[in-house]
């Protein structure tokens, strides 16, 4: 069993120091090297040619626009942009890299020396960005015949090669000390920023659960005026909860072997999202001597000063901007903003009020019953399987009286179970607002019939005690009542 | 001298012409060259693969083009021979190694594209030290190729079966690729003509790395006309290949003609000091044999100018390290997981295991020692001491070369320090066998183009004179060695033993 100590106590007792190293794919036409399409999910080994299947003879040719999209995240994270760039080999043999060398950036990145503020808890929080390069991605093996998909028992490996060449950008940050407590906090809204930033751009869809950002993040901990310890390098952090996490549990777990009097080893951890914990992967130790050199198969980049600031100048409005252009037009306190944008809201609610809802009820949707949706299944607000569309849709549904918040709440229930639009789903259950005054009547009769002494108290101008009755309607039309027509039928009967 | 009364006697030129002019058919050229090879390539053994159909179907389709008036190119229904380095659809393609045996790949190199565009018959491919890397062509992992001119000799390498398959007429032209000499070796001791242009100029995709900033592929042929004319066919610039020179083609072949004339009048030609200094000197036949061209060249009007290449000294190992880390890299795919040869897969060893234990069976001793000795080069601790240093060096070879430019406009020597050698009598030490590239090597190292053209027998085996031009500058290199042959009154290559059919 590994031991953990108490998130408290480790952050009472060490300084962690971050740092984060962010994959991104760029949604490009074409791959990096090669004119294959790159879209998601086709069928195996369907996008490759000579190039990204390292045929003999095969080369590359770099992809402009691969290059100009990583300016641009260069230039959004305030770094300087190379004159001269080249690409370089990264030697290392595995399976689903075709070449059995990954087309990468050693000492000559496209972008530098930039950096990300961060907001957690009112404080800023400055993540200098070391640099930003392009490479290549690899392929997918697939394991099959063994328990776990894993490699060990399995009986066949089988590779695709679909993703292997699509441009990858890699962001990787300088050491972020000084966060203390926070630092999952930091590293969550570090890659939340980087990730809005790379959406506005509009360069990668950036989505985590596809893969197309994915998060390696190195901790160490030292004692307070001691040198920075060894770091961990943790892989496969697939959400931005799983950002928060993996630190969380590293902070932990490093903390106990430090309190033991044991060394941390440098290494590559892999995070297990069932668990939330880290187990050791290839240690760096034995791990492989890359053998950089220049790519000779390239020509050297010189991306021209002109290019440079005509792309500067195309940058859309930074996240940040948008957040505060937002919250007033929402006209949100600055702790609601501050929860909207925790929540991972923002491009929720602000698509959700473009479908037609009011801001402040695509707020209470989103932050209220949806959000205790996502914490109950531990899914991330977007992986939610409702749209904005649906939200406005729902709402709309709720301001003409067709639903009230209950059966609005049964509606979700429908649309997270994938029975349709709500629409649909208060159609197939049944569940709209009875208008029907007649029937209303009747029920508002049979409640009076069944509770003569609250009827009296009613009449003699105790109105509070219309709840009682009201309840007996809503349970006798299965909650598709209307409360404020039953209170005014029930106080028109009985005044 | 009489006229040649065989077909494979004549030159591509003559050929092309013939064709054109509706002497001889595409077919019936294609047939001479194929019966030829069907005749003497047991002796010779110039072929990994022979593509009898394949050539006579774009032979007939080269007819018909012409019959219907087709613009044709000025080698149409001409065959060639093709370098197995060089990635053919449908035929198979090995580099004359084991690791990629039966791979048949789906495309073609771009200069194959231009040489079935140019509507020339690809004959088959021709052997090879394994991925190039060799002197010799010992090292093919299938058989070795013998010199026409003795059949007890190598015919040079790497491309020792191209060079063999012209001197022995069983292709009027050849595709050959060149690293570090490859091409222009095997064309000094068979007796025939190799150029390796400028690189860049030529196209390398579809061509089987082995240094990807030295490979370069070029012409192997009797004469310098001839090789002049394929070289136009298949060089310009290639979207695909990012190393490629977006340039017009150096006018070569008028610049062969213009040598033909045997004019050299204010031509400048520059002779490196450091390469007579060597210690490891030329032989002392192929040093008269050279010399003796020399002097023709003289007689021509050119002008010998003595040029210090003081960098030149350290060419060799500076190949030694940059074209094996190149390699070791280049040649991390054959792994047996997607192509060629997978050993292992037995369900007993793992997917490392069975990478691993491919690539023991699959490459032979030379590729090996240079995979390892490139790995070494670039690994951490020693890259800087190793490739980085080398790197320098290859700097300063580039200066030298420009210094000497702009004295002179061309630079001749000896092709290789010595005459075809007898098989086995360098594969036991390695040094030996790279001291062939001795004279070669600085043009792959500064990039520029350098041609060997026959000047002459050093007991009864061919020597080259080997002329270097600036980069972009083919066509100086051209003209020289045009003007050489227009001294001779039998081209060498016209005078290789007659081989024994059968």
């Amino acid at each position: 069993m590994t031991k953990l100590n108490s998130y408290e106590q480790a952050v009472a007792d060490y300084e962690p120091v971050l740092g984060l190293e962010t994959h991104i794919e760029l949604d490009t036409n074409t791959k990096m090297f090669c004119g294959c399409p790159t879209a998601f999910g086709a069928e195996p080994n369907t996008q490759v040619c000579p190039v990204c299947l390292a045929l003999p003879g095969a080369l590359p040719v770099a992809n402009k626009a691969a290059i100009e999209a990583t300016i641009k995240i260069g230039l959004a994270l305030n770094c300087r942009i190379a004159e001269w760039t080249r690409f370089a080999r990264k030697n290392y043999f595995y399976p689903d890299m075709p070449k059995n060398f990954q087309t990468s950036q050693y000492e000559e990145p496209l972008c530098e020396e930039g950096y990300v503020d961060v907001v957690v808890e009112g404080e800023t929080y400055r993540v200098e960005i070391e640099r930003v390069h392009l490479e290549e991605d690899t392929g997918k093996t697939l394991h099959v015949g063994g328990a776990t998909g894993r490699i060990h028992g399995a009986t066949e490996s089988l590779v695709d090669y679909n993703r292997a060449g699509i441009p990858l950008v890699e962001i990787v940050t300088k050491p972020v000390p000084g966060t203390g407590a926070l630092a999952p906090e930091v590293a969550r809204a570090y890659t939340a920023e980087l990730r809005d930033i790379v959406r506005s751009l509009g360069v990668s869809d950036v989505r985590m659960e596809q893969g197309s950002l994915r998060c390696d993040v190195n901790l160490s901990l030292n004692l307070p005026g001691e040198a920075w310890g060894t770091r961990t390098e943790t892989k496969n952090v697939n959400s931005l909860r799983s950002v928060e996490r993996a630190v969380r549990y590293e902070v932990r777990r490093q903390s106990a072997l430090l309190d033991a009097g044991e060394r941390i080893f440098q290494e590559t951890r892999h995070f297990h999202e069932a668990t939330g914990e880290t187990s050791p992967g290839r240690s760096k130790e034995e791990a492989t001597d890359y053998r950089y050199f220049p790519e000779p198969d390239l020509a050297v980049m010189e991306p021209s000063r002109e290019w440079v600031e005509e792309l500067r100048t195309s940058l859309p409005e930074p996240p940040r901007k948008r957040r505060e252009r937002l919250q007033e037009a929402w006209s949100l306190a600055d702790k609601e903003m501050q929860s909207v944008v925790n929540a991972d809201a923002v491009d929720l609610i602000e698509t959700t009020v473009a479908a037609g809802a009011a801001p402040a009820a695509a707020v209470k949707w989103w932050l209220g019953e949806l959000s205790r949706r996502a914490n109950e299944t531990g899914d991330e607000l977007g992986a939610l399987a409702i749209t904005p569309a649906q939200v406005a849709e729902l709402q709309g549904m709720v301001d003409d009286g067709r639903l009230n918040d209950k059966l609005a709440r049964q509606v979700i229930d429908g649309v997270l179970a994938g029975e349709g639009s709500p629409a649909e789903v208060a159609a197939k259950r049944g569940l709209e607002v009875v208008s029907d005054t007649g029937a209303l009547e009747t029920a508002v009769d049979e409640a009076i019939a069944a509770n003569p002494a609250v009827a009296e108290k009613i009449r003699g101008g105790t109105h509070a005690a219309a709840g009682v009755l009201i309840g007996a309607v809503m349970k006798a039309t299965k909650g598709q009542a209307d409360a404020g027509t039953v209170r005014k039928i029930i106080l028109d009967k009985l005044s | 001298m009489a006229q040649p009364s065989r077909i494979i006697d004549k030159t591509a030129a003559e050929l092309a012409a013939d064709i054109r002019e509706g002497r001889l058919t595409s077919v019936e050229v294609t047939t001479a060259f194929l019966d030829r090879i069907e005749a003497v390539d047991a002796t010779v053994k110039a072929f990994l693969h022979v593509d009898r159909e394949g050539a006579l179907a774009a032979a007939r389709e080269a007819d018909a083009a012409i019959a219907a008036d087709e613009e044709a190119s000025p080698l149409a229904g001409v065959p060639v021979a093709v370098k197995d380095v060089v990635v053919t659809k449908g035929l198979p393609t090995t580099a004359a190694s084991k690791i990629l045996e039966g791979w048949i790949p789906p495309y073609d190199a771009t200069i194959v594209e231009r040489i079935k565009a140019a509507r020339m018959p690809i004959l088959g491919k021709t052997n090879m030290d394994e991925f190039a890397m060799g002197s010799s062509t010992e090292y093919s992992a299938y058989f070795k190729t013998r010199n026409p001119w003795d059949t007890g000799r190598i015919p040079g390498g790497s491309g020792g079966g191209s060079a063999a398959a012209v001197a022995a007429k069983m292709a009027p032209l050849a595709i050959g690729t060149d690293t570090g000499g490859s091409i222009r070796q095997p064309g000094a001791v068979t007796g025939t003509f190799g150029a390796k242009p400028t690189y860049g100029s030529n196209s390398r995709y579809g061509l089987i790395a082995f240094s990807s900033s030295l490979d370069t592929p070029g012409p192997v042929s009797r004469n310098a006309l001839d090789a002049a004319l394929l070289h136009e066919v298949i060089s310009g610039h290639d979207p695909r290949d990012s190393t490629s020179i977006d340039a017009p083609v150096p006018p070569v072949a008028e610049a062969a003609r213009l040598g033909a004339s045997g004019d050299l009048t204010g031509v400048k030609l520059g002779v490196v000091k450091e390469f007579a200094e060597g210690a490891e000197a030329a032989e002392p036949g192929v040093i008269a044999a050279y010399e003796a061209g020399v002097e023709q060249l003289v007689k021509l009007g050119a002008e010998i100018v003595e040029v210090s290449c003081p960098s030149f000294t350290y060419a060799l190992p500076t190949y030694y390290l940059i074209a094996p880390s190149e390699a070791s890299s280049n040649l991390a795919r054959y792994d047996g997981v997607r192509y060629g040869l997978r050993t292992g897969d037995d369900g007993k060893h793992s997917l490392e295991e069975v990478m691993s234990l491919t690539r023991e069976a699959g490459f032979g001793p030379e590729v090996k020692r240079r995979i390892i000795l490139g790995t070494y080069a670039l690994s951490a601790g020693y890259v800087d001491a190793f490739y980085g240093k080398a790197q320098k060096v290859r700097t300063l070879i580039k200066r030298d070369f420009e210094a000497a430019f702009e004295q002179v406009d061309a630079i001749i020597s000896p092709t290789t320090p010595f005459v075809a050698f007898k098989f086995g009598e360098r594969t036991g030490d390695p040094y030996q066998m790279y001291l062939a590239d001795l004279y070669t090597i600085p043009s792959n190292l500064y990039g520029g183009p350098g041609v060997s053209v026959p000047v002459g027998l050093a007991d009864g085996m061919p020597v080259g004179l080997q002329v270097c031009g600036p980069v972009m500058g083919d066509d100086i290199a051209y003209r020289v060695a045009a003007a050489l042959e227009s001294t001779q009154d039998t081209p060498l290559a016209d005078t290789a033993p007659e081989l024994e059919g059968n």
